[in-house]
């Protein structure tokens, strides 16, 4: 009996130690880039970003030292719950590590939950709302490139200190919209303007032009554009038909991204002011890059600020991960790894993701430039003005983060 | 009440295409009994040519509005005597699979080269600008399209109701058998009708390029509601689908104005009316 006891407990020690040493050798990762692969948005995130994540494990050299780094990525079409079974499957099947990407902010909320109760690791590039880092913030999200509070506080303060102080909004019908709208208005009525009037519209809407009938019947200084991609383009492009900027409104992109500025032409989109935390032109290591980037990519294109944010939040992680010396499958443990180590890479410089999930970096007010002023196919922007990520981002004393009441 | 003259407009603005495009699937379900899903494609590819006429041979829109349709109206009879006419005779699902499956090729193709975001086709000229009609500003582009597609409606219509040539075809669907016993050569009307339905989805595309993003899924984001058009209208029928066809524009850019968020449901929230009063359609004949 003495004997099978300790037999027993012999076993069940080396059975741990074993357990253990496979632990600390865990050396596979997978990462999951979940994005809209065909619709409004996939220029801007879509296989661009897939191949963002590539280009960030290659370059971070892992391969080399013995790491087995996988990317699977998948289409969420714009719809939570195809973008939760995914999540789900990825997770439970494919046993992937970390979710990254999820533009379209419905989605990307959608995803947080599950990411939360997987215990996996979600770096979002493309999603827009603050909640991810507000309201719904998790211990397994890091929310890296922008956001609606810090293109309200940039782009929409901007607008409103340049005397654009009553404001009509043209919404997306959806989480995004709704949290942009939300967060523009707080600025605006905070520095003195006033909200007139709004419609809100369904996401992909091919016609703008009842509804810029309705802004241009309010008599707003300032359309605000709560939209993005295929929808912010045609609004911008229908505006132009309908002499809205020649009648004296002014136009506020809110959200534009290269790839829009590209698809209504200089022509049209000459003049816009609007915010971004990425431009391919920005210094020698951004173009770098996007030289890399444009010669893989099947139509040329340039990265957007959401494909570069999904390579810097790839290369952080698996920079953290590195230093971890494996394991990538607790979630929790492996932000909390992220969020000690200052972020700093040649896309967006130094930063710092805060204890909510947000990454802190520079932003960048643009106007786009006039056709004659462009040289080259993708040079659209003329830099304006850099606002510092400390005060472009939500302030820590104004979040609403559960994880800061600890 | 100006903001809601204006609404009108618009809607009509739009109805024009609901127009075109309904009126070339009647054309094709009325002459070869196929229901034809590749609708949305073919309309996309007519904005694509117009793109490539412009920018690759400096072709102007205005040759355009001849040369797509007619460039993309062969790709459809191409289409039609190499896959559609082993169709002949069986079942409506057949073709609405095999015409479905087309467009998602087609659509497929040109996502991958151009992206989904599209490129830009300016306003012509000579059609630059606009008008102030007191209670709207009216592009001048937009009126155009409102008027040329009301006037390649009525000739298509007119073609097929009152001319010989549209007697034969009618006479060719009817009764193919004895219509061939006169020596009418009835596949190549056949071939020449999808063609032509398909050339009045490209010339949508053509005239549309200006106004929306030259896209590979514009067709696709546009004909389940021009297919909801079509079923009100009755399948099939010329003229309801022309009249259906700017009607609903005119309804949804109501409700565009009274309740937007519905503006993208009102049209499907119609056809199920419809269909619960009269199961053919509006003007649709009993099968």
């Amino acid at each position: 009996m003495k004997k099978s006891i300790a037999s027993l407990l012999l076993g069940t020690a080396l059975a741990v130690t074993t357990a253990g040493a496979a632990f600390a050798q865990d050396k596979t990762v997978k990462i999951g880039a979940l994005s809209d692969q065909s619709g409004l948005y996939a220029d801007l995130g879509g296989p661009g970003s897939t191949l963002a994540a590539q280009m960030a494990v290659e370059d971070s050299g892992l391969a080399a030292k013995g790491w087995k780094i996988d990317i699977i990525s998948g289409d969420h079409q714009n719809k939570p719950d195809i973008g939760t079974a995914i999540a789900r499957q990825w997770f439970d099947v494919d046993k992937v590590d970390i979710i990254v990407d999820v533009p379209n902010s419905g989605v990307a909320l959608a995803v947080n939950n599950v990411v939360k109760e997987k215990n996996g690791v979600y770096i979002n590039s493309g999603a827009a709302t603050s909640d991810l880092t507000n309201a719904q913030c998790s211990p397994n999200t890091v929310h890296w490139t922008y956001d609606t509070y810090m293109l309200a506080h940039t782009t929409g303060q901007a607008l409103v200190k340049a005397g654009g102080d009553t404001w009509f909004f043209l919404t997306a019908d959806y989480a995004f919209g709704a949290a942009l709208e939300r967060d523009t208005t707080a600025v605006i009525t905070a520095n003195g303007g006033k909200v007139v009037g709004g419609v809100k519209h369904p996401l992909n809407t091919p016609d703008f032009s009842s509804f810029l009938l309705q802004a241009q019947a309010s008599k707003a200084k300032i359309i605000g554009l709560a939209n993005a991609g295929g929808d912010t383009t045609n609004t911008i492009k229908q505006a132009a038909e309908f002499g809205i900027v020649k009648g004296g409104q002014k136009l506020a992109a809110l959200l534009l991204f290269l790839t829009d500025v590209k698809a209504i032409g200089l022509e049209t989109a000459q003049g816009l002011n609007f915010t971004e935390t990425f431009y391919w032109d920005m210094n020698d290591q951004t173009r770098a890059f996007s030289k890399r980037f444009s010669e893989k990519m099947k139509n040329g294109a340039m990265p957007t600020m959401v494909q570069a944010g999904v390579y810097a939040g790839v290369r952080h992680y698996l920079k953290a991960l590195d230093g971890l010396g494996g394991n990538p499958h607790d979630g929790v443990k492996v932000v909390e790894k992220m969020k000690s180590m200052p972020t700093e890479d040649d896309l967006f410089g130094k930063g710092e993701i805060q204890p909510n999930g947000r990454t802190i970096h520079n932003a960048y007010l643009f106007e786009v430039k006039k056709p004659s002023e462009s040289k080259g196919p993708w040079d659209f922007y003329k830099l304006v003005g850099t606002v510092p990520g400390d005060q472009a981002f939500t302030p820590l004393s104004e979040s609403k983060c559960a994880l800061l009441k600890k | 009440m100006q903001a809601l003259y204006a609404q009108l407009l618009v809607g009509l603005i739009n109805g024009s295409f609901y127009a075109l495009l309904s009126l070339g699937l009647a054309v094709i379900f009325g002459m070869l009994n196929i229901i034809n899903f590749a609708h949305g494609a073919l309309y996309m590819m007519g904005a694509f040519v117009a793109y490539f006429l412009l920018n690759l041979g400096g072709i102007s829109y205005w040759w355009a509005l001849l040369l797509a349709p007619i460039i993309v109206g062969i790709f459809g009879m191409i289409l039609e005597r190499t896959m559609l006419k082993f169709l002949t005779g069986l079942d409506h699902l057949y073709g609405l699979l095999l015409t479905f499956g087309i467009a998602l090729i087609v659509q497929g193709v040109f996502q991958n080269f151009f992206g989904s975001s599209g490129l830009p086709y300016a306003i012509p000229d000579q059609l630059k600008g606009g008008m102030n009609l007191g209670f709207m500003f009216l592009p001048i582009y937009r009126g155009w399209v409102v008027i040329f597609s009301l006037v390649v409606c009525l000739a298509t219509w007119f073609l097929i109701e009152k001319t010989r040539l549209g007697a034969y075809l009618r006479a060719a669907t009817e009764n193919p058998t004895l219509v061939r016993a006169f020596g009418i050569n009835v596949p190549r009307m056949i071939t020449l009708t999808y063609g032509l339905g398909v050339g009045l989805a490209a010339l949508a595309g053509v005239l549309s390029a200006p106004i929306n993003q030259v896209r590979p899924l514009m067709g696709a984001d546009l004909i389940i509601v021009v297919f909801a058009v079509v079923v009100i209208g009755g399948m099939g029928s010329i003229m309801g689908s022309i009249i259906t066809g700017f009607a609903l524009g005119v309804i949804e850019g109501l409700t565009k104005y009274f309740y937007p968020e519905a503006s993208n449901t009102v049209v499907f929230v119609l056809m199920v009316l419809v269909l619960l009063v009269k199961p053919t359609g509006l003007t649709g004949r009993a099968a």
